[in-house]
């Protein structure tokens, strides 16, 4: 008798595909319809903003938070929130410019000035090494994803501004006796035109689709965040998954951190703070889902476009810095209805095609810790 | 088809509530088709059918979750439309449903009362809400405190509170879907008898079981619906187990029998005096020294009650953790230290017990579902590759039979069988020579069941694949297995061979007979 429910719920699928039909592209392609609107609308309402030079100069904000955002969404795809990218972000540009100004060795007495690109793998490490620390407390001690990742935003950012007393590296440039010049290639300069850190996000984000869409690694992240039981009983290594997608988060805001360094010629120990929540503002724009399982970089990048050259465009305008804050806010929130709407739809459609399933609910993301799902699944586990 | 509507007439209870030609399209889609359906005062209803017959559609109907697209619902003689369940409720209709709706963090006496809070001068009358809630408890002959947080009550208990708080609306009838479905043996006494207790007290009672045998044993009436439309009623008196199956499936059906001809080979799981501790009970174990061996080609049952540690034995045995002491043996090789994931990959696979918590990803599509566990197979270099991965998938879905779209639908889209088939199909893409399942035939229909024990039937014969599964349904022992292994309290209490008879499997799994 299976093959009559499978033939009434194929009908259905049908039917609902026929009305909703013009509604679902309009859903489904929200974050690159809204970022259409705020060009179109910025574009009337100021001379200046359509044109290549802004749009580069907007892109090489946005290429902050998407560096950010992309590897938020790792951590979102697991189920998993990670709150400590800011922080990060600021340590990593401390530590790079502590760096560039040399390493001095008392005990030899000699001062060492390591190459540029010896500081970006040494800050990316420190990055990893952040992650690392969160995915291990996550994964292995159960701290929930929130707690964590919380306590490292407090503990990344005290170390941060304990190493420079509080003070801001202003000299970043290197010098040529020293060997190690070329900072500014990291986010300040061009290539054939266009900022490197756009460049720069560019690059990370075809390594991110390659490895969500084609790589065993990428499957495990989105079956860990859509059912950890389920994933685990598969041989998936959840717990490395886990690990893993915060050491990507980590060397993503270390990365962020270089180039933002890079772009300003300067480190501060203040740098992204409050940056965490514009980068998951900027997953969830684009259609992410907080309870893991759902979503990807192409609509991330959207989410990060959408956020940047909606902030940069009120700035253009002149709008007020606390109206901006205002109309950012607006968006998130329309963005999370947008999701909910989304996914209730694809859940009703489930419902009433069967009516034992029990999918994950995605207003209960709002409602509760996006971690407390992943911690439940893990304590499952373990019985 | 509706030879019933006379036989309507000469019920034995009195109609309290009947369904006249109710039908109920979603869409084009007929879920319901002019089903007439009577619940007679003082007594028990069942109603029969496969997943998708419409049993829920009809439920949720009568209790006025969702409106019917035609026909009419009387109660007590006068036509009535519920456009709310509050509004069913308030003319007396109350449903449980089969996932209960209690807050397990508040405590009884809050659940009872949970959005009808009895409001006094100084905010809520707690203590009212104590005597009221205490008294219910007393009348259902369970008497838990008041105040006991629901979370640590067992599952029958918190069932009876449900039903509890059915009554404190004054619930004249009471639906319940799959009230048994999670219970053990002595629980759904319990709940039986509280039945038996509601009937002497004017309530009349729809019920929804799976399980066929449990629900004959408490129902007056039956009534079987089949693809929308109802198939047969009759008194109880004049059916029995056959007449149910028969005009559910429209066919008679077998479960199959052990397949043969074939010589089994050596033994490729060996379980070793393997212990799992009790997380709960300190000092107790579910599984308790247990030891097995299955050769390649054999299909082994286990059966037992809720809680004899079926569970906890295929789950420690597939490396889910939770052994402390014993071996597991696959091809002679020690694997008790291994992963989960290095198990699969030795070839010993588990198709775990509830297949929405631990079977499958319901944010991905049937075709990732499929290709999770074998992801190695398609995967060259670092990438993996979408050719192969077709069709691995392609062959999963055709070799266990899975209806379907395609690799793109939704997992939410297949039938309850169809996703189990899923999650059998899944682990049999990554070539194993041993397949646990636990309770393969959980929560799917009659004609799913036959299908999946035919491929584990298959599997066994032609591959020399060793099956062992578990159930708690004795007529699956006779099916399909070799060999019936009886568990009673983590221990084997028995082993029979494939001649064994259900009197002798229920009395060594210390099962009462219900009466």
């Amino acid at each position: 008798m299976s093959d009559v429910s499978q033939d009434n719920d194929n009908e259905r699928g049908k039917l609902f595909g026929g009305d909703f039909d013009i509604k679902r592209v309009l859903l489904e392609g929200r974050a690159f319809f809204a970022l259409i609107a705020i060009i179109v609308i910025f574009s009337i309402l100021s001379p200046v903003y359509f044109s290549t030079s802004n749009f580069l100069t907007m892109s090489s904000h946005v290429a902050i938070f998407g560096l950010l955002s992309l590897g938020m969404l790792l951590v979102i795809l697991t189920g998993g929130i990670d709150l400590s990218v800011g922080s990060t972000l600021g340590l990593a540009g401390v530590f790079a410019g502590f760096l560039m100004q040399g390493v001095s060795f008392e005990i030899l007495g000699v001062v060492f000035y390591p190459p540029v690109w010896v500081v970006v793998i040494l800050t990316c490490g420190l990055g990893a090494l952040v992650g690392a620390i969160n995915g291990v407390l996550i994964a292995y001690f159960k701290v929930p994803a929130f707690v964590a990742t919380l306590g490292l935003l407090y503990v990344a950012r005290g170390v941060a501004l304990l190493m420079t007393d509080g003070l801001t590296f202003n000299n970043l440039g290197g010098s040529p006796e020293l060997g190690n010049t070329g900072f500014d290639w990291l986010g300040f300069n061009r290539l054939l035109g266009i900022p490197v850190g756009v460049l720069i996000l560019a690059a990370v984000a075809i390594v991110g689709i390659l490895l969500l869409a084609r790589t065993p690694f990428g499957r495990w992240v989105y079956s860990t965040g859509g059912n950890a039981r389920a994933a685990e009983l598969s041989g998936v290594p959840v717990k490395r998954v886990q690990v893993l997608v915060y050491v990507i988060s980590g060397i993503c805001a270390a990365i962020a951190g270089l180039v933002l360094s890079s772009q300003l010629t300067s480190a501060g120990p203040t740098a992204g703070t409050t940056y965490e929540l514009t980068a998951i503002a900027g997953v969830v724009i684009g259609g992410a889902a907080l309870t893991g399982g759902r979503g990807n970089v192409r609509g991330t990048l959207l989410g990060a476009f959408v956020i940047g050259f909606l902030s940069d465009g009120l700035v253009i305008i002149g709008v007020s810095s606390y109206w901006q804050t205002v109309f950012t806010g607006a968006v998130i929130i329309l963005a999370v209805l947008l999701n909910s709407i989304q996914y209730s739809g694809q859940k009703k459609q489930k419902a009433s095609s069967d009516g034992k399933t029990t999918s994950p609910q995605p207003e209960g993301a709002t409602g509760r810790s996006p971690a407390s799902g992943s911690t439940a699944g893990k304590a499952g586990t373990q019985s | 088809m509706n030879e019933h509507a006379a036989s309507q007439e000469e019920a034995l209870g009195k109609v309290i509530l009947s369904a006249r030609n109710i039908a109920k399209s979603f869409g084009n889609v007929h879920a319901l088709k002019a089903v007439n359906f009577d619940v007679h005062y003082g007594q028990v209803t069942t109603l029969f059918g496969e997943n998708g017959a419409g049993k829920s559609t009809l439920m949720k109907i009568l209790s006025g979750v969702i409106q019917p697209s035609s026909g009419e619902i009387v109660l007590e003689g006068e036509p009535v439309r519920f456009s709310s369940t509050t509004e069913a409720q308030r003319h007396g209709i109350s449903i449980i449903h089969q996932e209960l709706s209690l807050a397990p963090n508040l405590s009884v006496r809050d659940n009872v009362f949970m959005g009808r809070e009895i409001v006094g001068k100084g905010g809520v009358d707690y203590a009212e809400e104590s005597r009221q809630t205490r008294q219910l408890m007393e009348e259902l002959d369970e008497p838990i405190d008041p105040l006991t947080p629901v979370e640590d009550l067992r599952l029958g208990q918190q069932q009876i509170v449900e039903i509890a708080r059915a009554l404190s609306v004054n619930s004249r009838i009471l639906i319940m879907d799959e009230p048994t479905s999670a219970l053990s043996a002595s629980e759904v006494e319990v709940l039986f008898r509280v039945i038996r207790d509601l009937k002497s007290r004017g309530v009349s009672l729809v019920y929804i079981s799976h399980h066929l045998e449990e629900a004959l044993t408490i129902t007056d009436h039956a009534v079987v619906l089949r693809d929308g439309r109802m198939t047969a009623y009759a008194a109880r008196a004049e059916i029995d187990l056959e007449w149910i199956v028969r005009n559910m499936v429209g066919e008679n059906f077998d479960l199959g029998s052990p397949p043969e001809g074939y010589a089994m080979g050596d033994a490729v799981l060996s379980i070793e005096g393997v212990t799992v501790p009790d997380a709960s009970v300190p000092g107790r174990a579910v599984v308790d020294d247990m030891s097995l061996s299955v050769r390649a080609g054999e299909i082994v049952c286990i059966y037992g009650l809720m809680g004899a540690g079926r569970t906890e034995l295929l789950e420690s045995v597939a490396g889910r953790g939770g052994m402390v002491a014993g071996r597991v043996l696959l091809h002679g090789e020690d694997i008790s230290r291994l992963s989960i994931a290095e198990r699969i990959e030795k070839g010993l696979v588990l198709v775990p017990e509830d297949r929405q918590r631990d079977g499958l990803v319901q944010t991905m599509s049937v075709g990732e579902n499929l290709s999770l566990a074998s992801i190695g197979a398609f995967t060259k270099g670092l990438l993996t590759s979408r050719g192969r991965e077709r069709h691995v998938v392609g062959d999963s879905i055709s070799n266990v039979h899975i209806k379907t779209d395609g690799p793109a639908a939704s997992i939410g889209s297949l039938s309850g069988g169809n996703q189990q088939k899923v999650v059998i199909g899944k682990m049999m893409a990554t070539h194993p020579r041993v397949v646990l399942l636990d309770e393969p035939s959980r929560g799917i229909d009659i004609g799913a069941k036959a299908e999946v024990f035919r491929l584990l039937s298959e599997g066994a014969a032609q591959q020399g694949l060793a099956v062992v599964f578990s159930t708690s349904e004795v007529g699956e022992c006779l099916s399909i297995a070799h060999r019936i292994v009886v568990m009673s309290r983590g221990r084997i209490a028995a082993e029979f061979g494939a001649d064994a008879t259900k009197e002798e499997i229920m009395a060594a799994s210390g099962e009462a007979v219900v009466a």
